[in-house]
């Protein structure tokens, strides 16, 4: 099946089933596939933001009406009074409490159906894991052209729940998905749960009472392919093979009795419609590379932090705290006129315009980039009491909640271990799988160390560059041994991170301190700390001490 | 009136939830959720593990499962008697009615004025009237607070709530209002470890932990898969299956609860356990009292009438595989070291 017929496969089984099978996560960029996708479904839908207030779904007090009528007012969510399709936009963008939210209406089996269109150019921008999870099916329109578009009927049925729990399943069916799923390496229990309930709706909308293989495929391909962390082990992965027009599973032999669905066949429909970055993420153990980032990285600036002054407000975002006090001010003067105007109310009149909302000023997060030098001299000299140095400052960023990233350089370049992240069992990992050896591309390693600090910096962290090496750089940025290129090079970089505002610290591992990392660190108008022998312990507090300051 | 609850339970229409006893596996994880529901001040359970393990499934089974509470009519916090209404409440009917045990949701990145509660502004604004809109901590009051993905909460929320949790009151002092009110409540909290992990000084809060994993035994992932189609697809009849089950369950809690307060702790047993915690370097004491509690509770539901070594060694893993002290950086699950030390101390 191509990747349309996926979407519209799971569109219409979706209608068929919204309780169960709760929604699906597209993933496309603009275009013509994506397009056509939404008029599949306009009129039927209601449009949902990320940044939305919160109110918007659950309903809530309606200020603005309140304050004019004198009286509470309410005005209706939309996940209440029946089911409803929601088109999430921008879903990559989704924050934590509004996928929270959705996920709970999901859970609830309240028939709500959810379109996620996932926007998401990484790979790791997506949509939050738990609300995925309950999607059945996650589809990829990504790269498709017009000419993939096949056509399409914009009418879908519905089935009557009752009709679907009528239709027979056999036990067989039910033991076939779960053994699949295990492997293929899919630990959700929702999958097969999935995979099951769109085997009954496709049996539903082919006016089947009992479910056969024909169905379980269907299911198998849409509901696993995606989720799949891994290939089954009879199948090497060269041989992935890319998508067909034809409809495999359709034309085979799938009429047949239903006990003996071949395993080959469902693998084969999967593996037609398995993503083509499966080993990417295969590669990052079972897929969830969940960016591990908590959910600081955002800052609202009107929840906490150091208050700052009212200020008048637009937005109805329902996350935002009236301050009463900069209300009243505002509304006082008003008064006696006001009085005049509405003589039968009682109490201060307010109005609309006369609120404010109360603002914070926070300070980010924190970020620390740890750019490690195991080049062979450094390794010669002190690698792993720089190891044991940057174990000890992680131990303490666990404390402070800080983020860390780690980038080591040796041989002809850099490369980042790990990107900003919380999670300190994977730092500590990476750090010890770390190999030293190789020169010393000191100008690479800083340039990369400046690259992850400036994204970081860009999502609202204050990043802060830890450099740690023996300083003796001898490859230059274009990866060529040439010594004096290479100091000029780091030095370079250097005066650019300090450009960029960016905070760091050089810890000399050498085994006395050189001159030209001081000279370094005076660019980088960092703390130049010299790595006391065989005391990491120290070390930690020195940078404690200069991160303090 | 000068309240008004207008916040919704999120989750709360599910009108019946998958029962508790139809989950499979798992036993480690009910057996947490019993224990607090046999002796609440055991404190929370923290369930850490993947995606898709029935984590909030149990959560919200256990809403059903448990034996109803009677509180006053229009009480805020569910009081059992109007008594202990809080007077900012204005109670003056005492009639009383049964409700389920109250399981409330608390969203992540909910704000604090949401969960401690704080001045209602469209009120005061409106009608110029002081009141009071309790918040998520009144709502859960003699009940359950759940707490999904609690290791990316915001940490001012989690201190906050640990800190009610501890001390069973809530107090609200902000914007001229002066308010308290009895805070009582178990927190559930789940998440997955790979997304970030929780302070060492808010684990130690939480009563028990649990760790949680998908089955692995293909069997036991089809008959999973089984009740829930059963549950979707032959409601009625599951449900009847079931809810027989659950009855017992829930009368196995009711007799657990009285024979808790006949049960006697032998002076052996509280040696044995303070031994254990010494030998596990868990700080503080906080270890041993749950410890001991969860143990009677265990021994509650299991109607024995004295605790003995063989309710502590049950419960060992589930009471102090958070609390030893640890590096951070270690990722080596310490249930096993636990389970060691056990053996070594009770033999």
């Amino acid at each position: 099946m191509t990747p349309w017929g996926r979407a519209t496969t799971a569109l219409r089984l979706l209608w068929a089933d919204p309780a169960g099978l709760g929604g699906i996560a597209l993933r496309a960029r603009s275009g013509p596939a994506r397009d056509a996708f939404q008029t599949l479904l306009q009129g039927k839908v209601t449009r949902l933001h990320p940044a939305m207030p919160l109110d918007v779904l659950d309903g809530g007090v309606d200020v603005s009406v309140s304050l004019a009528e004198g009286t509470l007012v309410r005005h209706a969510g939309l996940l209440e009074g029946g089911a409803r399709t929601l088109l999430l936009t921008m879903a990559e963008r989704t924050p934590p409490l509004l996928a929270t939210r959705l996920c709970h209406a999901l859970d609830a089996g309240d028939a709500h159906r959810i379109i996620a269109l996932d926007e998401g150019a990484e790979t790791d921008e997506t949509l939050p894991a738990g609300l995925l999870d309950r999607m059945a099916f996650h589809i990829s329109l990504d790269g498709l052209g017009l000419h993939d578009v096949g056509p399409f009927d914009t009418a879908f049925n519905t089935v009557d729940p009752a009709e679907l729990s009528a239709i027979d399943l056999p036990e067989t069916a039910l033991n076939e998905l779960v053994t699949l799923a295990v492997t293929l390496g899919i630990t959700s229990l929702r999958a097969p749960g999935f995979a099951l309930r769109a085997a009954r709706a496709n049996a539903a909308l082919n006016r089947r009472k009992t479910v056969i293989a024909k169905d379980i495929i269907l299911a198998a391909e849409l509901v696993y392919a995606p989720r799949a962390t891994r290939l089954p082990e009879e199948m090497p992965p060269e041989t992935e093979i890319p998508d067909t027009p034809d409809e495999s599973p359709e034309n085979g032999s799938t009429e047949q009795d239903l006990l003996q669905i071949p395993q080959d066949i469902l693998l084969e429909a999967i593996k037609t419609a398995l993503p083509p970055d499966l080993l990417d993420k295969s590669g990052s153990n079972t897929g969830r590379n969940a960016s591990g980032s908590g959910a600081g990285r955002k800052k609202v600036g009107n929840r906490r932090g150091r208050p700052l002054p009212a200020r008048m407000t637009g937005s109805k975002n329902n996350q935002a705290r009236v301050d009463l006090m900069a209300t009243l001010r505002a509304a006082v003067p008003w008064q006696t006129l006001r009085r005049q105007q509405h003589p039968d109310r009682t109490g201060p009149i307010i109005y609309p315009a006369d609120l404010r909302h109360k603002r914070y000023e926070d300070l980010s997060d924190r970020l620390l980039v740890f750019a490690v030098d195991a080049s062979g001299s450094a390794a010669m000299a002190r690698l792993a009491e720089a190891k044991g140095a940057v174990e000890l400052l992680l131990a303490e960023a666990y404390a402070r909640r800080d983020h860390v990233a780690l980038i080591s350089f040796r041989g002809e370049a850099a490369e980042t271990l790990l990107p900003p992240t919380r999670s300190l069992v994977q730092t500590k990992r990476r750090l010890a799988e770390l190999p030293g050896g190789g020169g010393t591309p000191l100008a690479s390693g800083l340039s990369c160390g400046l690259e992850t600090a400036m994204t970081a910096f860009r999502k609202g962290l204050s990043p802060v560059l830890i450099v740690l090496t023996d300083g003796r750089s001898n490859i230059a940025l274009d990866g060529t041994a040439n010594r004096a290129q290479a100091a000029q090079d780091a030095l370079n970089v250097a005066a650019q991170i300090t450009q960029s505002g960016i905070n760091s610290i050089v810890i000399d591992t050498g085994r006395r301190p050189e001159a030209a990392l001081q000279k370094l660190a005076a660019t980088l108008r960092g703390r130049y700390v010299s790595l006391p022998r065989a005391d990491a312990q120290k070390l930690s507090e020195t940078v404690s001490a200069a991160l303090a300051t | 009136m000068g309240w008004q609850i207008t916040i919704r339970k999120p989750g709360y229409r599910m009108k019946h939830p998958f029962p508790f006893s139809a989950i499979v596996g798992q036993s480690d994880m009910k057996r947490a959720m019993l224990l607090t529901a046999i002796d609440p001040s055991i404190g929370g359970v923290l369930v850490f593990g993947d995606r898709g393990t029935g984590k909030s499934t149990a959560v919200r089974a256990l809403a059903a499962l448990l034996p109803p509470i009677i509180a006053v009519k229009s009480c805020p916090v569910n009081s059992a008697r109007i008594e202990d209404c809080p007077e900012w409440a204005n109670v003056s009917d005492g009639a009383t009615h049964e409700i389920p045990t109250p399981i409330v949701d608390l969203p992540l990145g909910a704000s604090e004025d949401r969960v401690t509660g704080a001045l209602d502004i469209e009120k005061a604004l409106t009608k110029g009237e002081k009141a009071f809109q309790p918040g998520l901590l009144a709502a859960a009051n003699r009940g359950y607070l759940y707490i999904d993905e609690v290791n990316l909460l915001e940490d001012h929320i989690v201190d906050l709530l640990l800190d009610v949790a501890q001390s069973g009151e809530n107090v609200v002092e902000r914007e001229g209002l002066s308010i308290r009110h009895a805070a009582r409540f178990v927190l559930v909290g789940s998440g997955n470890p790979e997304e970030g992990e929780l302070r060492p000084q808010l684990l130690d809060r939480f009563g028990l932990s649990v760790d949680v994993a998908s089955p692995t035994d293909i069997d036991e992932r089809v008959e999973v898969i089984k009740r829930r189609d059963a549950y979707d697809n032959d409601h009625a009849a599951f449900m009847l299956r079931w809810q027989a089950e659950d009855a017992t369950l829930r009368a196995q809690i009711l007799t657990a609860r009285e024979a808790l307060k006949k049960l006697t702790t032998p002076e052996s047993t509280l040696r044995d356990v303070a031994e254990l915690c010494i030998k596990l370097g868990s700080d503080g004491l906080r270890g041993e009292l749950t410890l001991l509690k969860a143990a009677r509770a265990y021994a509650a539901s299991r109607n024995d009438t004295a605790l003995t070594r063989a309710h502590i060694r049950d419960v060992a893993s589930l009471a102090l595989r958070h609390r030893l002290r640890r590096d951070p950086l270690d990722d080596a699950g310490s249930g096993t070291r636990v389970n060691r030390i056990v053996e070594d101390v009770l033999g």
